[in-house]
């Protein structure tokens, strides 16, 4: 591969910081909606999108639900009543019920704006989903209309920090041009997603963790990280993990006996796997909603349709991909308005920890969709109002890069340690069922062993300062899955106790004492601390 | 993972290039975009929505190579397929309000 003349430090000297009010770190959903509302706030924008604004992200490559449910309803107490049971105590009545009717609200205004909502057999609008390519192309617009500049294929590598230690501006690549970008802000909002660990799901190989680790390399704290024995079915040979299927499916092993386990789906293949063989067959579906399957999620049929099989009469293979905290709702802890520990940084969506809506459970497309929107909002304005009351002395501010692992090695002399083997190894311990679906405390230390060792080792000699920017990106990627990946198991060795997305096999029961959050943090050495309070467990 | 630039339908607008989120596309002047790295390919079909002349086919396998035959690919009608499944046209979004997923809730089984 070509080796550039320069090295990323001398190429992000050279660039023009452009000045901004409020950056925003990632264009899915919760993105976009943090730049419309910065913006509407009067705020200078500019979001920083991996991908292209439109296809980045997880919702773009899929059909997304959400909850619509007006204020006063029945189906919005149902909804708090479901997400309150499923969360296992760490939820909080009051986040829920907010996140739903901020949602409410814009999911009516995207209609007014020319969204183009399906009616249903009634003759009503159907606002209780949204098809994820068309609504970013949608909000792509809306951001045109509203001033906000976008920089697409230009994932942000590195975070800027004042004298104080508060987030300034952020320094990215464009990966088309391989030029260097340098963008100096009042606030920043990471919007970035989870970290699915390049698993190979629908539409989440983008999603490395690239903001947890720039927030964590300014010293912000996460919670929730345990919550992440998250995996999605999908067929054995596609990437297609659209769960919501296999609620009419039958599952079988090698030779066709039916599978035990009534409604706990990925706990179905998930035991099986460790056997053997998995194969399902969606023959519980009629063909009235066998034909809003297909033309609902045109995706998982082209996979089929592509290799001749017809899912609802044919067993198929399936396998389980990893969705870490993308599904899972670890994340940066965050306020009420969306402000994480750290001065000026603000989360929103997959990036955030989603604990006070979906508590210990997953959430699902519904409640997630929901809540990117909803803390995307909350997030953006909170960003516009610290940015006013800076006011013009963030201009005059001289932000300094925080980047460690992967653009500026400790060591002098190093060998050649490159990102695919650090991702290799990061995989190696966190994508086993058998590890991290089934957790134990003994392979969990081992797990943590191994990571802490490959960090030290990245930190010293993993670097990729002279490299085109599709490499600079990889290496990052590498770093940023490594620090995830130790925050994740850290925080699974200390919940002692099976809740949720923590399946702990050697503590098969959940502790009401533990009924508390856990939060963690640190690079060089990673940390792991509980709230103080016990919560009290949501009847 | 992708496995297809027609180079006789390509138009050269590099619309797939820009709009991949995994940049598995190289631009090439006033030539059809090279897959200068397929194996990053995510099988997300989002390059096929874009192309606005159904030039581009993804093979739904998402860990292995699959060689294809563009002959046999048009002759099966599977170039553009999950364009026209969507609804949209020549890279423009259309096809929302047809879409059934509330099917799927209709019953009361499963709730977002």
């Amino acid at each position: 591969m070509a080796v550039q003349e320069k090295s990323f430090d001398a190429r992000r000297a050279e660039s023009a910081p452009k000045q901004v009010d409020v950056l925003v770190i990632g264009g899915g959903p919760a993105g976009v909606w943090a730049a419309l509302t910065a913006a509407e706030r009067g705020a200078s924008v500019l979001l920083a999108e991996k991908g292209l604004v439109g296809t980045g992200g997880a919702t773009a490559a899929g059909n997304t639900t959400t909850i619509y449910a007006g204020p006063s309803s029945l189906e919005r107490e149902a909804a708090i009543k479901r997400r309150l049971q499923h969360a296992q105590g760490l939820a909080d009545r009051h986040w829920i019920e907010r996140v739903i009717d901020e949602s409410f609200a814009r999911l009516n205004q995207l209609a007014d704006w020319g969204y183009r909502y399906p009616v249903d057999q009634h003759g009503q609008s159907y606002r209780g989903s949204l098809r994820g390519a068309d609504y970013l192309r949608f909000m792509r617009r809306r951001l045109r209309k509203a001033g906000v500049e976008v920089l697409d294929q230009s994932p942000a590598l590195e975070l800027l920090l004042d004298d104080d230690g508060a987030a300034a501006g952020a320094v990215g690549v464009n990966r088309l041009t391989n030029e260097v970008w340098t963008v100096h802000a009042g606030a920043v909002v990471v919007a970035s997603g989870g970290c699915a660990f390049l698993s190979n799901g629908l539409g989440t190989n983008g999603l490395t963790g690239d903001g947890l680790l720039m927030a964590g390399e300014a010293g912000a704290t996460f919670s929730g990280m345990e919550f992440s024995g998250q995996y999605g079915i999908s067929p054995l040979f596609a990437s297609v993990t659209k769960g919501i299927m296999y609620f009419w499916a039958t599952f079988t092993d090698e030779d066709g006996n039916e599978l035990p386990g009534e409604g706990d789906r990925q706990g179905i293949v998930a035991r099986q796997l460790l056997k053997g063989r998995c194969f399902a067959v969606i023959d519980k579906a009629p063909p009235y909603l066998q034909q809003g399957m297909r033309v609902g999620q045109p995706n998982m049929f082209i996979a089929f349709d592509r290799t001749g099989i017809d899912p609802f009469k044919q067993r198929f293979e399936v396998a389980l991909r990893y969705e870490g905290t993308v599904r899972g709702p670890g994340g940066l802890a965050i306020n009420d308005d969306g402000a994480t520990s750290v001065v000026g940084l603000y989360a929103a969506g997959d990036a955030a920890s989603r604990e006070n809506m979906v508590g210990a459970a997953s959430g699902g497309g519904g409640p997630n969709a929901t809540w990117a929107l909803s803390t995307g909002i909350w997030a953006g304005r909170a960003a516009a109002e610290f940015v006013a009351r800076l006011g013009n002395k963030h201009h005059l501010r001289k932000p300094k890069p925080s980047g460690q692992v992967g653009l500026r090695p400790t060591r002098e002399t190093r060998t050649e340690l490159g990102a695919r083997e650090v991702i290799k190894a990061v995989q190696s311990e966190i994508l086993p069922i058998a590890k991290n679906f089934f957790r134990r405390e003994e392979p969990l230390r081992q797990s943590l062993a191994a990571l802490d060792g490959v960090w030290a080792a990245a930190s010293g000699e993993l670097s990729a300062a002279h490299l085109p920017a599709a490499e600079l990106v990889r290496a990052r990627e590498a770093a940023a899955m490594l620090a995830t990946a130790r925050w994740v198991v850290a925080s699974a060795v200390e919940r002692r106790e099976t809740r949720g997305l923590n399946r702990r096999d050697d503590h098969p029961k959940q502790d009401p004492a533990l009924a508390r959050r856990l939060f963690t943090g640190g690079l060089d050495s990673v940390w792991v601390s509980a709230e103080a309070q016990s919560r009290a467990l949501a009847s | 993972m992708i496995e297809l630039v027609s180079h006789e339908r390509c138009i050269t607008c590099q619309a797939c290039v820009t709009a991949c989120p995994e940049n598995v596309f190289d631009k090439v002047p006033h030539r059809p975009p090279v897959i200068a790295r397929p194996d990053d390919c995510q099988t997300c079909f989002l390059c096929e929505l874009y192309c606005p002349v159904d030039a581009l086919y993804v093979s739904p396998f998402a860990e292995r190579h699959v060689a294809v035959d563009e002959a046999e690919l048009i002759a099966k009608g599977l170039l553009g397929g999950f364009r026209r499944a969507m609804g949209w046209e020549g890279g423009h979004p259309a096809g929302t309000d047809r879409d059934l997923t509330y099917r799927m809730f209709e019953d009361g089984r499963v709730a977002p």
